[in-house]
């Protein structure tokens, strides 16, 4: 069974969002999704200084079977994005909760996000 | 639609296999990652369940002469122990399925003896419309019987270079030369040792990668043990357990068309590449033979001015089923599989696309969901083993 990181939040979506400095946050996909996409060939992220609003598509993961939109889980500003996952769409799959982080924001508000156990209960993921 | 599980899902099970719904079956999609399963059977060999194919057995003195009427191609001049690929039509000449045949040894009364192989999701309308044609086909109907026996039959395969190799660990020395001597689209009766029993199964040299490789007929009884048995070898790591996604990336990389993406009933078998298969020229009717020769003769692709080729991505992201082909922004196909291609590390797709436009080199846009990726038309196959 996919894992679940405990001390992550996650959306509807599964993004995950982990908490840094202030209102900063750094974002990635959960491995519920990772297993289910299979292998990830390409990732389309958005731009440094765009701002994403949450619930709304705001990239592109596609894997060698199928293309699943990116969802902002946050509102604000894109402040980086990791140039090894661009390169290496791979590490997505194999550490999807370290280096295959996705992005970073500014948040100025969340979407509605869940605890890593009520995102294990309802996506049969393992904490 | 109910759903079907095969004699070896309780395998697939124990394997950790996620599974997808393909032609109403439950099938393994992957065990671990599909892309090192496809790199498995490219350099060294996977094992698949495709027990989801039918198998239609037609026997009885006029099963050559019947299959002749029943399908497109010339069924009647096989040899014993070939195989055939084939369509079978309807009278409009769209296609129902796309099929294998086996020629097999004459029965002890002397009566020929076929085996049909239909895809999964088509494998009860194709023995209805054999069954059918059994009886409509002449006056007083063909003497063969039309047996369907797809829910008792299993099919494992072995796909790759290792493949014979592999093989030969499960088939007494003596009969080796059964397996070695064995020709690409042939098949033989051969022994298999297993589960501490012998078994003597049809083996073909068949297969839907663009490797060599061979397929097993195997009873639903004995299936659970040939599979063991070939698991075990797996563990020596020059076979992979390997499921639906490698073997749909791997027949697309061979360019071999999937029926329900490159073949349909609104299908033409001409505008699919599909021409030589369709012999117009065989001795007497065939169900379909007007509406194809009408097709022939108004040129390939005739029916919506199209024709399948294949695309080559020149950038980093692949077309998909159903994508809007692009020339100057104007519609001129449709992409029907895509995918990148995990040996040649590019995007590939084979896509309908107007006949204007098929010349090897043309460069056409794929659209992608709003942002379009540049692609060139490339002969197909786009993978070739090296022999």
């Amino acid at each position: 069974m996919a894992k679940v990181a405990p001390e992550l939040q996650y959306s509807d979506e599964h993004e995950w969002v982990a908490r840094e400095a202030g209102d900063l946050v750094s974002i990635g996909i959960s491995a519920v999704a990772t297993d289910a996409l299979g292998d990830i060939v390409y990732v389309d992220l958005p731009e440094v200084g765009a701002t994403v609003t949450a619930g709304e598509t705001c990239g592109e993961v596609e894997s060698t079977k199928s293309v699943s939109d990116l969802y902002a889980p946050v509102t604000g500003e894109v402040t980086e994005i990791n140039p090894a996952v661009v390169d290496d769409p791979a590490l997505i799959n194999s550490d999807p909760y370290g280096a295959g982080w996705l992005f970073k924001v500014a948040a100025e508000s969340d979407g509605p996000l869940l605890s890593a156990q009520e995102y294990a209960s309802k996506n049969g993921g393992e904490l | 639609m109910t759903e079907n599980y095969t004699s070896l899902h309780e395998e697939h099970k124990k394997l950790g296999a996620s599974f997808t719904d393909f032609g109403g079956w439950q099938m393994p999609l992957k065990y671990s990652s599909e892309l090192a399963e496809h790199h498995a059977v490219r350099k060294s060999a996977g094992l698949y369940d495709l027990s989801h194919m039918g198998e239609v057995w037609v026997t009885g003195p006029d099963a050559a002469a019947f299959l002749d009427y029943a399908l497109a191609g010339r069924i009647s001049a096989m040899a014993v122990g070939k195989a055939k690929y084939s369509l079978i039509c309807n009278e409009d000449g769209g296609i129902i399925d796309d099929l294998i045949t086996y020629r097999r040894p004459a029965g002890a009364d002397g009566t020929d003896r076929f085996l049909v192989v239909p895809n999964a999701g088509n494998a009860k309308v194709v023995a209805a419309a054999l069954a059918e044609r059994a009886v409509s086909g002449k006056e007083g109907g063909f003497d063969v019987t039309v047996q369907d026996a797809s829910a008792d039959t299993s099919l494992i395969a072995v796909q790759g270079p290792k493949a014979q190799e592999i093989l030969l660990r499960l088939v007494p020395a003596a009969q080796h030369e059964l397996v070695t001597g064995l020709k690409y689209y042939a098949a033989v009766d051969v022994p298999f040792m297993f589960g501490g029993t012998s078994r003597e199964l049809l083996l073909a040299r068949t297969g839907y990668t663009g490797e060599d490789g061979f397929e097993i007929f195997v009873a639903n009884d004995d299936a659970a043990a040939l599979w063991q048995a070939l698991v075990a070898i797996a563990e020596d790591g020059e076979l992979t357990p390997a499921g639906l996604a490698s073997r749909d990336s791997l027949r697309l990389e061979a360019g071999m068309p999937l029926y329900g993406n490159e073949l349909s009933l609104d299908g033409d078998p001409f505008a699919a590449g599909l021409g030589p298969v369709v012999a117009l020229s065989k001795e007497g009717d065939f169900v379909g033979k007007a509406a194809l020769a009408a097709r022939k003769e108004a040129g390939a692709g005739s029916t919506a001015g199209r024709k399948l080729v294949g695309l080559k991505g020149l950038g980093r992201r692949a077309g998909r089923g159903h994508y809007p082909v692009l020339k100057d922004g104007n519609t001129v196909g449709e992409v029907t599989s895509g995918q990148p291609s995990p040996t040649l590390g590019y995007p590939v797709a084979m896509a309908y696309v107007d006949v204007e436009f098929t010349e090897p080199g043309t460069t056409l846009d794929i659209d992608l969901r709003g942002k379009t990726e540049p692609f060139e038309v490339v002969a197909l196959p786009f993978y070739k083993r090296q022999k």
